[in-house]
Parts: C-alpha cells; structure tokens; sequence
C-alpha cells in the first residue's frame, strides 16, 4: 500500500513524503534486541533552481522530556509543506537528537544516564553515544544558522527566550532579535555553556541560537507558534523564504544583572500564586512554601524588585536551593 | 577521630542527609579522601569505611604525624545510596558534573560547593569515584592533565598504573578538574567494581592510600612498596568496539594478558542463540577496561588495551 511513498527498505535509510522533502537518517547504531537508534532529519529543498541555496537547522529533542520544540517541528515543516513555492532554500528538521529519551520521558540518555546537551561534540571513534553526537554535528555542519529548540523542564515554566553565551552574542544578537521571543537572557544558564550543542556549533562556525519556552512534557501552542513566526522572520530575512510573513516584536534584552533569581531556602510544597508571564511590583506575593504534615506556611515569597515574571515554578516539591522564580527587572 | 558535619540537605519526606567528616590529627589539612558522590559506587564506599577504621587504629596509636589532619568523607550522596539511584534528587544530577558548584545555585550545587570549601585547602586529595559506562578496570590512578597534574606523586600510591586523561568539556565540571584548579594535588583512584564489593581490590585501594599518606609523611606505617606505576595517557590505549550488538560473553577481565587475534568476547544473537561477533585482540597488551554489561549496543566499547604491554 505503501509502496512509492515509503522507501524504508531493509535500511530504514529514507522516507520519502514530497517531491523535495526527505527523511533521511543521519545515523543508525544497533541496540542489543532486534531494534536501532536512529537520528533522522526532514529535509526540506527548494524546488528551484538556486546557486548554493542557502541552510538553515532546527534540532530539538535533545532532552527527553521537552516536547514544545516538537510541535515547532512540525509546524514549519507543514507551513512549507503548504506553501513550497516560498521556500529559497534547505531547511533540515532534526525532531529528536535523543529520540530514546522522547520515548520514554526520560530527559537523559536512557541507558546510560547521561545529559545529551553535555556531551557534546562527541567524537567520531568513540562509543555508540559520541558516534551519534559527532555525526549530528557532521551534519550539522555548512548551516547557515541552527536553532536548538529547548522547552524548560518539568520544574519551571519559560517565556519564548533566546539564550547567548556573551562569547558568541554579537555575532547572533541580530539574529536573535528577528526571532520574535520575548527576552533574550546574555550569558545565562548552562544550556549555553561548555559541551552544549549550541556552544560546540558556534566555535565550529555555525550560528546557533538556544531557544527556550514552555514547560516539560506538555506543548503550549501559543509560545509555539510565536517561535514559528520568528524562525520564518529569520528565514525570510537571510533570503530563504519569500512567503509572507508576520510583524514580529522587539524582545527585551538583558544580561544576568537584570535578572532576579528566587530560590527557596526552605523545603516544603511550593503553591504559586502569581501569573506567569505578567508584570509584578515589588512585595508582590509570587506564591508560598508550605509543610503539608503540619498545616503551617513555611515562607512567604514575595518579588524583591518589580519586572516580569518569565519563570515561574510548576513543580511543587522543593528543596533549598531549588528556583521558584526569575523577575526580569 | 573528630566527625564534623559538613552539609546537611533537609527534605520534607525524608530525614536529613548530612555528608560528615571524620578527621584525623590536627593541624596542616595534609590530605582529603572522598567516597562516593553517584549512588551506585558501593565498592567506594566500602573502600572509604575501611579507611576510616584504619586511619582510626593509627590515630589511636599515635601514628598520625604531628601538625598533620587527614579528613575522609565517606559518602557524599548517602539519599542517591540508599534508594539505588545513581544520580541525585529528582532531577537526577550528577553532582560530579556540578563542581565547582555555587552557594547560591540549585541544591546539588550548592551541595558541591559546600563540599569544595570544605576540602579545597588540603595539599592531596584522592577521590574514589567511578566510569559512566559499565565495566572493570585495573586498579588504577587517573589524573586530568591540567597542567598541575603530578605523575610523580601519583606513583606513590604504588598502584599497577597512573593515567592521565586530556580533559574534554564534560570534565571541567569534575570534583578531579576543579580540585586541581584549585592547587589541590587531586588523583582519582579507580578500583575494579562499582556497585558490587571486592574485597580483594578494595583492601589494595585501602593500602594504596595508606601507603600513599605515610609516603608523605602524613602517617608513620609500615607497609609493602606496591607496585613501581606504569604511566600512560589514556588517548594511548586501544579501544575495541562490538560492530554487532548483542548478548556480551566476555572472555578476558581487567588485567588479562592478551595476544593478537586472541578471543576477547563473542556477541550473541538474542533471538537464535548464534554468534554475530567474535571480538579478537587487534594488538598485543594487557586489559585495562573490559565492558561487564551482559548486554552490547553496536560501538560500545568492549575493551580497552594497553598496547604492546605485557605483565
């Protein structure tokens, strides 16, 4: 039945869809039971005739348990899917860098544990993980710019924020504010630190962007689709997409002196009771830490400066130490 | 011996984990031993115990130099042990990874932080800790090359080898790394077990510290010479790869002397019983690192030889 569309094969090499859009595996590694790991990639090419057309990469699913970048996926590949007429140049999909851990809800490598996003650039010689890694970033490679989609994890809720490491920002910055987030953080966390894919692309030569938002296992359509529209902004911008595209918004930009952290001091069961997403005054209540075997409110957490609250704790357990906030002020 | 706490973590459904120190002597911090920080390093917990109850016979002999303060810290993730996890809280961080750590960060690295104020000041530090893939080792000694790496003094230990790894990015984050980085002499000292106990390379890991500390003069011990260390880069050794995966059947363990084309393992059809591989010695040399999963994904890596090295 399905003979002509799919071209499986003894291989699993290829699965073709449309006239110019392939999935193609990047690599494929035997697992010990009659199954294989495989890296697979949509790519999408113009159907016209274009001199060294221009490429750019969306990757995703590096952690297990952030499905938002899935849904952004899928949309771009069904907006060009809908209009290839527009498309001006190579777009490769990369849904599941770790498509174990997607499988199983498991944010690491399954298997070994490890976290993906800290093994990189891997290495072509070594063991079946840091094959993976290096034929990713193999292919990778001759992009044009990269877009490392991340949701938060399971324990805090994000604004559609881009990430820079301060070593690479002036380079990315003009992309970044085409991109149609609503905050780009400077030299933030560890997603753009030292054995990330983000951090590995960009000494390598290939632009690459951390783009954050959500939250773990669930998709939020809306902060999805805000992305899509930056990514096409971006696209149409570098010349590779001459369809239409929305009016996008100027982010804020911040270094890590704007932003407030709020981390608990105490362990209990964190209630929130702020809006993500919204403007606090100072000694507004963000939300309280309370002992579910006592009945008694533990700490009362309050905005210690006024901003916007882009992060905000979903997960209620905490220990000492764990965020329960981010205020950009 | 004087126990000092060193960090306590509260939880709201569990007792508190306090990582404790048991001190010897006093004076000059001398030298820092510390167990296991993964929740499946039981043979490095064990090895830890033993060298609490030794250091404390010396002590009681008087055989601690004067001036001179041992601290160990047998366990580090004592919630990760207890529940068989290998990874801390519910995050599941390797706080190995979160070194230096912050006192103003998530818990594991505020955890880490606590930990490295504690022991930064002390001149050696040895830390008992384990490969990420499973599998048996040579008794050995493994430095990072930082360039405050002394192989010299790692040879003290008397252990059949020091190694010394090129740090990649996942390593700056390793109590190892940042140990060195901050003047400390760090060695990490790898023995042939994780999660099970051996008794026979536990109590030459206890004597390779021992020897190691009365070779400073730290403690006054009468104890055998050891071994005259062979050192070696690991970007030296040979890696074998299954190309099949597979049921493992390994043939050799760490330590085996093998010759080229020798049978190494044979990789086993899960579904017919038949053999999809046999793996064969590309070189001469002695096993430093044999794969002990019973399970082989394809590439792993099944063994590591020392080339052209015999016992």
């Amino acid at each position: 039945m399905l003979q002509g569309i799919y071209f499986f094969g003894a291989s699993f090499s290829k699965k073709r869809i449309g006239e110019k859009s392939m999935i193609e595996t990047v690599i494929k590694m035997e697992l010990p039971v009659g199954e294989h790991i495989a890296i697979r990639k949509n790519r999408i090419v113009t159907n016209k005739d274009i001199r060294n057309p221009g490429r750019i990469t969306l990757v995703s699913g590096t952690h297990g348990d952030e499905l938002e970048g899935q849904y952004i996926c899928y949309e771009v590949s069904r907006r060009i899917n809908e209009h290839p007429e527009y498309l001006e140049g190579i777009v490769d999909i990369f849904p599941a860098l770790n498509p174990l851990g997607i499988d199983m809800a498991h944010r690491s490598v399954p298997g070994i544990n490890m976290d993906l996003n800290r093994m990189f650039p891997g290495d072509a010689n070594g063991d079946i993980n840091e094959r993976i890694i290096a034929a990713i970033i193999d292919d990778i490679i001759g992009s044009d710019i990269c877009f490392d989609l991340h949701a938060s994890d399971i324990f805090v809720r994000e604004i559609p924020q881009v990430r820079l490491s301060e070593e690479f920002a002036e380079r990315l910055m003009p992309f970044a504010k085409l991109t149609n987030v609503d905050m780009i953080w400077m030299n933030a966390t560890a997603t753009v630190h030292e054995a990330t894919l983000a951090h590995s692309l960009n000494t390598m030569g290939v632009p690459t962007m951390v783009i954050e938002l959500g939250q773990g296992h669930s998709i939020n359509t809306e902060y999805g689709n805000q992305v899509v529209e930056g990514i096409f902004n971006v696209m149409h911008e570098m010349g590779l997409w001459k369809g239409p595209t929305a009016a996008v918004q100027t982010p804020a930009t911040s270094g890590d002196g704007e932003v407030e952290f709020i981390r608990s001091d105490v362990c209990g069961l964190f209630l929130s009771m702020a809006q993500h997403n919204h403007y606090l005054k100072k000694g507004e209540l963000i939300g309280r830490i309370v002992d579910p075997y006592s009945g008694e409110t533990l700490r009362d957490i309050f905005a210690g400066k006024s901003g916007l609250l882009f992060t905000l704790r979903i997960y209620p357990v905490v220990y000492e130490g764990d965020l329960l906030a981010r205020i950009l002020t | 011996m004087f126990v000092k706490d060193i960090y306590t973590l509260h939880s709201t459904y569990r007792e508190d984990m306090t990582v404790r120190g048991y001190q010897f002597g006093k004076g000059e911090k001398s030298a820092c031993i510390v167990g296991p920080i993964r929740g499946d390093e039981i043979q490095q917990l064990y090895i830890c115990s033993q060298l609490v109850r030794a250091l404390k016979e010396i002590e009681g002999n008087g055989c601690i130099s004067a001036g001179r303060q041992v601290l160990v810290i047998p366990v580090v993730n004592a919630y990760s042990v207890n529940i068989n996890e290998r990874f801390f809280g519910v995050k599941e961080t390797d706080i190995n990874r979160n070194v230096p750590g912050s006192n103003y960060g998530e818990p594991a690295a505020r955890l880490a932080d606590s930990l490295l104020a504690e022991i930064k000041e002390y001149a050696y530090g040895i830390q008992f800790t384990s490969f990420y893939i499973q599998g048996e080792f040579v008794p050995h000694v493994r430095m990072m090359e930082t360039g405050y790496q002394n192989t010299s003094l790692a040879n003290l230990f008397g252990l059949p080898y020091v190694v010394v790894r090129k740090p990649t990015p996942i390593d700056t984050k390793t109590l190892n790394y940042n140990w060195q980085d901050e003047m400390t002499a760090a060695f990490s000292v790898y023995t042939n077990q994780n999660y099970r106990i051996d008794e026979d390379s536990a109590r030459q890991a206890v004597a390779a510290v021992l020897r190691f500390l009365k070779r400073m003069g730290i403690i006054r011990y009468d104890s055998h010479s050891g071994f005259i260390s062979h050192v070696l880069y690991e970007s030296d050794l040979s890696n074998v790869s299954a190309e099949k995966a597979g049921i493992f059947r390994g043939l050799v363990h760490a330590g085996d002397d093998v010759r080229y084309g020798m049978e190494l393992a044979k990789i086993i059809d899960p579904y017919d019983g038949s053999v999809r591989e046999t793996i064969t010695a590309p070189t001469d040399g002695i096993v430093f690192f044999a794969h002990s999963g019973s399970l082989v994904c394809q590439k792993d890596t099944a063994y590591r030889l020392i080339h052209r090295l015999h016992e």
